[in-house]
């Protein structure tokens, strides 16, 4: 599943700790990441599995610790060193970040279109009808009808609003996507669907992916690589199957049998 | 000062030092073309949005022998320019007059004249809400952000919604530009039609906005582009019959309801502009319908 500079990851992680006053974030999180690879990290509520989305993602700074990016110009970067007009612009083209809840993702007021076309013109597109054409092409890769491109998220279902969540984020093509429980609080017809039209959009366009899940049929499905999160720290990471089938820590082996079998 | 029998004013009302704190401000906002300076706004004897922060910047700007004009959406002897006017009268005695050309100083609320201002004379535009990414994004914190990193996608986002819904770029005033080609600017309520105008004018354009405590300004000959997409160009809006009373194409017109059944008439904004004009011997259709004042609305 390795594609492109596969000897230099994409993403790497070292040491990463968190401290909200005297309560542990995350603690010691190591971990790297190569392009075209899904990594799931599960846990229960609390792990600590958000703090380590925040901070790779620079919407929080670390306590100790730092996050390696490889840039598209193929220089290693620490994130928390870039200015911050770069971390802007990294955040809005090689980087997505797919909330739980939609409407922090998309602007509720701004219709599908323009949710689609804002990072494009974001960086620089100043065509109507070319933009207007990729945010259809977009639309009909999330399978949302083109005739709802001028209806606003509002008017959306809740599957609907991921998928387009899913659009924004994709439309530059970007190399690292970070997903926060993207199918929490969706019915599991919708759920699987979605998830259907993820594995398929991050398998067709070689992306990597961090999924923050507590739903480990989730991270079944979606990812090759698993972190398993208890009280801020990793206690377990592997290969998904591997991880899941023949779980080692007692904690993962909880988990793991704590899901219902229909 | 108040100790005198009758009341009496600094020159233009404002204390020096709040004068001070102002030309700052302003020679600030010069050096940096479109960029939103805040300043100490004072309470002023006028409502917000009745220009506190315009005659703010006049009072700070005029001199003793400088002539004064104050217009409101391009009128002369409408209410908030007659009191403007009055105002300076009164506390600074400084001459006043309604001919565009014989001012220095131009007070304006909505427009820019129709006679094209010359090097010398300075502009002073009253300002609702300065910022033009406001209704787009509600933090203050983030407006300035995105100004500091030139990050104005998101001007364009709103243009793109425009024409979605309407098939054209539809805001006719407040329309965004782009100032000497770093910071988005609001021209504050002026029509699109006088955004051309304010492109590498030789004037001096000051914004004051009083209530939100910023200033801004466009020096003289600076370049000013109006935002747009590549296959949709700005446009000026254009007018399709000439103005009733003096016949003038080209220029802004406003509509006039003459009666309760329907009657209308479309006439220059610039009242100062329409009776020159008119005393050159040009008329329109209907040159004795009414006087200029009739037509007056607020927005």
């Amino acid at each position: 599943m390795i594609s492109g500079n596969a000897d230099s990851p994409l993403l790497r992680a070292e040491g990463l700790t968190k401290h909200y006053g005297n309560t542990v974030g995350c603690e010691d999180v190591s971990l790297t990441l190569y392009e075209g690879e899904v990594l799931a990290v599960v846990g229960e509520s609390g792990s600590g599995k958000s703090t380590l989305l925040s901070l790779l993602s620079t919407h929080l700074t670390p306590t100790r610790g730092r996050v390696l990016y490889r840039m598209r110009d193929g220089r290693e970067r620490d994130v928390f060193d870039l200015t911050e007009a770069e971390r802007r612009v990294l955040l809005r083209t090689d980087w997505g970040f797919v909330h739980q809840d939609a409407r922090l993702g998309l602007r509720m007021n701004i219709s599908a279109g323009g949710n689609v076309g804002e990072r494009l013109m974001a960086v620089g597109w100043r065509h109507y009808g070319n933009i207007r054409q990729e945010a259809v092409d977009w639309l009909s890769r999330v399978e949302i009808a083109h005739d709802r491109i001028d209806h606003r998220p509002t008017t959306f279902s809740g599957g609907m609003r991921q998928r387009l969540q899913i659009a924004k984020n994709l439309v530059t093509q970007p190399r690292l996507i970070f997903m926060d429980e993207p199918t929490g609080g969706l019915d599991v017809s919708v759920q699987a669907r979605l998830l259907d039209l993820m594995r398929g959009l991050v398998a067709d366009l070689g992306l990597a992916a961090i999924i923050v899940t507590h739903d480990l049929a989730v991270a079944r499905l979606l990812s090759h690589r698993i972190m398993v999160m208890r009280h801020g720290h990793v206690i377990e990471a592997g290969l998904t199957d591997q991880v899941l089938d023949d779980p080692h820590a007692p904690y993962t082996q909880l988990l793991v049998s704590s899901v219902l079998q229909v | 000062m108040m100790s005198t029998a009758t009341v009496r004013y600094n020159f233009a009302f404002l204390d020096e030092q709040t004068k001070r704190m102002v030309r700052r401000a302003i020679l600030k906002a010069i050096a940096v073309p479109g960029y939103q300076v805040p300043f100490a706004s004072r309470e002023m004897p006028m409502p917000y949005g009745w220009g506190t922060g315009g005659v703010q910047v006049t009072a700070s700007v005029i001199g003793q022998t400088d002539v004064l004009k104050v217009i409101d959406q391009g009128a002369d002897d409408t209410t908030n320019a007659v009191s403007i006017r009055q105002f300076f009268e009164k506390t600074a005695g400084v001459a006043t007059t309604t001919s565009t050309a014989d001012a220095t100083v131009i007070q304006t609320r909505h427009r820019i004249p129709e006679a094209p201002l010359v090097s010398g004379q300075i502009l002073v535009y009253q300002v609702p809400i300065p910022e033009p990414l406001r209704f787009l994004e509600p933090r203050e914190t983030e407006t300035r952000r995105m100004h500091a990193l030139e990050e104005y996608g998101l001007m364009h986002v709103k243009l793109y919604e425009d024409i979605a819904r309407h098939g054209h770029i539809a805001k006719t005033y407040a329309y965004p530009v782009k100032v000497d080609g770093r910071y988005v600017m609001d021209p504050s309520p002026t029509p699109k039609f006088d955004n051309p105008k304010m492109d590498r004018s030789p004037a001096l354009q000051l914004f004051g906005a009083g209530r939100e405590k910023r200033i801004y300004a466009i020096p003289p000959h600076t370049h000013v582009v109006s935002l747009d997409f590549d296959d949709h160009p700005f446009e000026r809006t254009k007018f399709t019959e000439p103005c009733a009373l003096c016949g003038a194409t080209g220029v802004y017109l406003d509509e006039v309801l003459t009666d309760d059944r329907g009657g209308r008439m479309y006439v220059c904004s610039d009242s100062d502009f329409c009776e020159r004009q008119r005393a050159a011997g040009f008329v329109g259709a209907e040159p004795d319908a009414g006087t200029p004042h009739l037509r007056r609305g607020t927005t």
